[in-house]
């Protein structure tokens, strides 16, 4: 089989990539999507707040994923479900299977990468103590009480405050359950501040920051966990040990871009981020393979996972029409506290977001983008934080005017 | 002698960290740090008459599970009642987003709607 784009995921970045190369004119378009249906993660994730971004009023998950499944049937654009992608090579042919066709092959024109990201493990977390049932990423229990109707316990501890852990802590408090704590390792948040306030302080569930689980106690089912502060180099502070007995734990401790395909095909990534290393289109290394969403770095919110995706479905279209934007060799750079920025390279002659995270909380600083010696950007900020992804604009005259060679991102007080 | 109260906004994901003054009677005098005006009205609300928007999800009679919200603000200390009238209601099948599953729910004017279709 034959295609002239094919998309590897049917979530938020894959649908709106989809509708962007197809309404910049590419009709042989497939997208191969594993699960049951389009939509990706927005499916579970019932709560509201999506959307004031892309479409100027508040959605729940659901309803955001609609929308774009609307315009995908609309524009009648292909895809599969069911279908799961093995492997992708650098000459774009994609090896999938499913249960009709068994194993088989696409020669594809471009690809776009668009299979987001997946929780960090209890595997990778290395706590002591036992292994009883009751231990789930906050993501999997999501699926069980708003998918499938399932409650996966009465008393719950939380592991990290990523977003998806504190918007846990209030639908298992509406159910019924009691959040005895969230424990954050470090001194600071991992999720947004709006989560904190609506999702914690509204039931008066204790958020305890620089703490973290340090055993884990049952035999077959959880019985309790014990957690301790920790000191500044992140240590447990045994004198602080404390036991809680809960019946659940859910784990909230990051999300990873899962690049096994990427990886696969050779494909350049980025220590930082964990997904492929771009330039100004979202294009990877490899000529004519894009990556968008989750996959290519972690995004607070949908709204600019849209955005990111349109971007590589529009330089996708451009590519198989053969009026690719050339790549100009300025290296964008941080200073550590700028952590990372996508895209990592510039595209010639092209309004470019650059989007980034930082490594610490900041207060009254200020994000300054050097050319050089030349500073051609400096933006107060009252407060940035990891948690929350920053951007910076660099209009088309001002990549145009960089006198070339680097260009630096840092955090000055 | 007026009080301050810090808030942090939840209308929108920026999250800003305002500062509200209060008067004795637990009026809004003044509002601080928020970007925009959106913020005014949420620390009015939230000083005088908190409401949140309850999503949950509902049983259909087919056993499927269908996610829904309230189609408007709910008193936030009303939060647990809609709850239970959500959770002690079984839906009809063939369910479209938008679909009205309760009318007023609790006397809140609220509805509580279909957020996804069902199979």
């Amino acid at each position: 089989m034959k295609k002239d784009l094919v998309i590897i995921g049917g979530g938020p970045a894959g649908m709106a990539a989809a509708v962007a190369a197809y309404e910049a004119g590419v009709r042989d378009i497939l997208i191969l999507e594993r699960d049951n249906a389009l939509g990706g993660i927005l499916r579970q994730c019932i709560h509201n707040g999506f959307g004031l971004h892309r479409f100027g009023e508040e959605l729940t998950g659901p309803e955001y994923a609609y929308r774009y499944e609307k315009m995908v049937h609309e524009l009648g654009i292909p895809y599969m479900l069911d279908t799961m992608v093995i492997e992708v090579s650098p000459d774009k042919v994609v090896t999938a299977m499913n249960r009709e066709n068994g194993i088989f092959t696409i020669q594809a024109g471009a690809v776009i990468l668009a299979m987001g990201c997946r929780e960090r493990p209890k595997g990778a977390l290395n706590i002591a103590g036992t292994r009883p049932a009751g231990i789930f990423t906050a993501g999997t229990a999501q699926k069980f009480v708003n998918m499938k109707g399932y409650m996966p316990g009465r008393e719950v501890v939380i592991l990290g405050s990523g977003d998806i852990g504190l918007i846990m802590a209030r639908r298992m408090t509406l159910e019924g359950a009691k959040v005895k704590a969230v424990c954050e390792l470090m001194p600071y948040s991992g999720g947004l501040a709006r989560n904190i306030e609506q999702c914690l302080n509204d039931f008066n569930i204790p958020l305890r920051l620089s703490h973290t689980v340090v055993n884990i106690h049952g035999k077959d089912r959880l019985e309790g966990v014990t957690i301790a502060r920790v000191d500044e180099n992140r240590r447990p502070i045994k004198e602080s040990e404390e036991y809680i007995p809960c019946d659940t734990l859910l784990l909230s401790c990051g999300l990873i871009p899962e690049n096994e395909l990427t990886k696969g095909a050779g494909i350049k990534l980025d220590r930082v981020t964990g997904g492929a290393s771009v330039n100004g289109e979202r294009e990877t290394d490899i000529e004519g393979i894009f990556a968008c969403g989750n996959v290519l770095h972690v995004h607070d919110l949908v709204d600019y996972v849209s955005e990111e995706s349109a971007i590589a479905g529009r330089a996708a279209a451009k590519y198989i029409f053969g009026d690719s934007k050339k790549e100009i060799s300025i290296a964008l750079k941080t200073d550590g506290k700028v952590r990372y920025t996508v895209p990592q390279r510039l595209t010639e002659a092209c309004d470019t977001s650059v989007y980034f995270r930082v490594a610490d909380v900041y207060r009254d600083a200020k994000i300054v983008v050097r050319d050089g010696d030349r500073v051609i950007i400096s933006k107060k900020k009252q407060r940035l934080a990891p948690a929350e992804m920053e951007k910076v604009e660099l209009a088309k005259d001002v990549i145009e005017s960089l006198s070339g060679g680097e260009l630096t991102f840092s955090i000055e007080m | 002698m007026s009080k301050e109260r810090l808030l942090t906004c939840i209308v929108c994901p920026r999250g800003c960290q305002m500062r509200v003054l209060l008067s004795d009677e637990g009026k809004v005098e003044s509002v601080e740090g928020n970007f925009c005006k959106r913020g005014v009205t949420y620390a009015n609300d939230e000083c005088t008459n908190p409401k949140r928007t309850v999503t949950s999800t509902v049983r259909c009679k087919s056993g499927e599970v269908v996610s829904v919200k309230t189609d408007r603000t709910v008193p936030k200390g009303m939060m647990f009642e809609v709850m239970a009238e959500i959770n002690g209601t079984v839906a009809e099948d063939n369910l479209k987003i938008g679909d009205v599953i309760i009318e007023n729910v609790c006397n809140t004017g609220a509805n509580v709607v279909a957020t996804s279709n069902t199979k």
